[in-house]
């Protein structure tokens, strides 16, 4: 059974729907025996980085992912369950995340996204829409998306690690940002699988299959 | 690198898709959950749902669609109308809505969308914009807001603004309740507000071009395009495929809304990928 932490943000039905549609048993959760319990653990989330980090402490389950991605289980992180990973974000000054993933969390910035006359593009902030991955290192969970899919995006900021070999995929916004993470049983997309159709759904369901 | 984004946009009333769309295979045209699988099978970058049932009591209504569209349709979806209060937004949030689109709320009260987007983030309050080209000024003209005399918000007034030149610079009007009611705010200014307030997207509506099928209106797509470092979704006016690329390259738009030429299968949304590809506009095909 698959745990889909829920700690009071965002769209987690579309998640869940997104495993039953590829047969895999979901449940939206904010029991810690129960994530505990589950087979596989999933950190989705959207909004902003420091309301995340207070829900999951008032929602008493940051010891709880923790404790899933210690036992070796397949985890998988959707946008901000990425994001929280990391050592810390620059969203709304300098707040701390689960610091399990060293690195930091930065906005979008740099010429590309200031010539807002720019005859060719400006790149606005959010990054939102389809945009493409290209595969550096082919995680478990990717093994049917062929390289340069589009995927669909949401959000301002991006995770910088500090170890370049966690890195899955990258995308190109201005420049190429990471766009997935892997590393042992965590695997971590800034793109959201559950709202990117046919291949996302392919992402969710070898997750899915994966063992633990 | 990011695509351009087409959305199809339906309206749906009492749980019911007017206007029609008359698409082949489908057991039920009507119903907004079939026709929003049709749309996911041909390709379509996001959808669009535009609540236009008159009466507060019927939101369940819409709210059911939402769910059963969500377990159907694995792909972003904004739902708009009659969005009042935070939980509206909770509601169509938690039935499986990405985005909300808001739109006389908004008008009524800026700070709603300041806690919104705090609240759910900006990456899903959606600011719907009706605008109209300015044609003549009326000089009794009171802006008919209670916030209007809020020196923060003077600068949007276009009343407020030198009435004298006013018709000499191509401007436009801020409308609400689907278009009737002007408000005397400055479009582009209110954009950059809504903007700064928390809004992630803008959704803007020409509404001297919607369903003149002639094109959007580029000058005011452009001017809020550039005057914004947020999406801007162009609506109103598509009549051919030309118009889309018009809307991106002209209008400088991140993302083509567009409704009746894809409901009468006049195109379909991989006829207009392709067309744009061809032309050199990034797409997802």
């Amino acid at each position: 059974m698959i745990a889909i932490i829920d700690y009071g943000m965002g769209n987690l039905r579309s998640v869940q729907k997104g495993f039953e549609r590829m047969g895999h048993e979901a449940v939206v959760t904010g029991d810690a025996k129960t994530i505990l319990s589950a087979s596989k653990v999933v950190l989705p989330g959207v909004g902003a980085f420091p309301d995340c980090m207070r829900n999951l402490r008032e929602y008493g389950l940051v010891d709880v992912v923790q404790a899933s991605i210690n036992s070796g289980k397949p985890f998988l992180g959707i946008c901000l369950g990425l994001q929280l990973l990391f050592t810390e974000s620059e969203e709304f000054g300098i707040s701390k995340g689960l610091d399990i993933i060293k690195g930091r969390v930065v906005r979008f910035k740099g010429p590309a996204f200031e010539n807002r006359q720019s005859p060719i593009d400006n790149l606005k902030v959010p990054h939102m829409g389809w945009n493409s991955i290209s595969i550096k290192r082919r995680a478990p969970a990717l093994q049917d998306v062929p390289d340069h899919s589009n995927f669909y995006f949401v959000h301002s900021f991006h995770v910088v690690p500090e170890d370049k070999s966690v890195i899955a995929t990258t995308t190109n916004y201005g420049f190429d940002f990471v766009s997935s993470i892997w590393k042992d049983n965590i695997f971590a997309a800034q793109f959201h699988p559950e709202k990117s159709q046919a291949l996302g759904l392919s992402i969710l369901k070898r997750f899915g299959e994966q063992k633990g | 690198m990011l695509t351009k984004r087409i959305i199809p946009c339906l309206d749906v009333k009492g749980g019911r898709v007017v206007k029609g769309v008359s698409f082949v295979n489908l057991r039920d045209a009507g119903d907004p959950v079939e026709i929003a699988k049709a749309y996911d099978e041909q390709g379509a970058d996001e959808l669009t749902f535009l609540d236009i049932t008159a009466s507060h009591e019927e939101r369940g209504i819409i709210l059911d669609v939402v769910r059963r569209t969500a377990e159907q349709v694995f792909m972003p979806l904004t739902v708009g109308g009659g969005i009042k209060v935070i939980d509206d937004i909770r509601n169509l949030l938690l039935a499986g809505a990405d985005k909300v689109s808001i739109n006389t709320t908004a008008v009524h009260d800026p700070e709603f969308i300041k806690a919104a987007s705090l609240r759910f983030g900006s990456q899903c309050i959606v600011v719907a914009i009706d605008a109209k080209r300015v044609v003549a000024h009326d000089p009794d003209f009171k802006p008919p807001l209670t916030w209007a005399d809020d020196p923060q918000y003077q600068s949007l007034f276009l009343i407020n603004s030198e009435l004298k030149t006013r018709n000499s610079k191509l401007q436009w009007e801020v409308y609400t309740h689907g278009g009737r009611k002007p408000m005397g705010i400055d479009a582009v200014a209110w954009a950059k507000k809504m903007e700064e307030y928390g809004a992630g997207e803008i959704l803007l509506t020409s509404m001297n071009q919607d369903g003149q099928k002639t094109g959007y209106d580029l000058e005011l797509t452009r001017a809020v395009a550039e005057a914004v470092t947020i999406p801007v979704i162009a609506s109103g006016g598509v009549g051919n495929l030309e118009h889309i690329y018009e809307g991106f390259v002209k209008g400088k738009a991140d993302a083509a809304l567009a409704a009746s030429i894809f409901h009468f299968k006049e195109y379909t949304i991989k006829q207009a990928k392709e067309y744009l590809k061809e032309r050199g506009v990034p797409v997802r095909l």
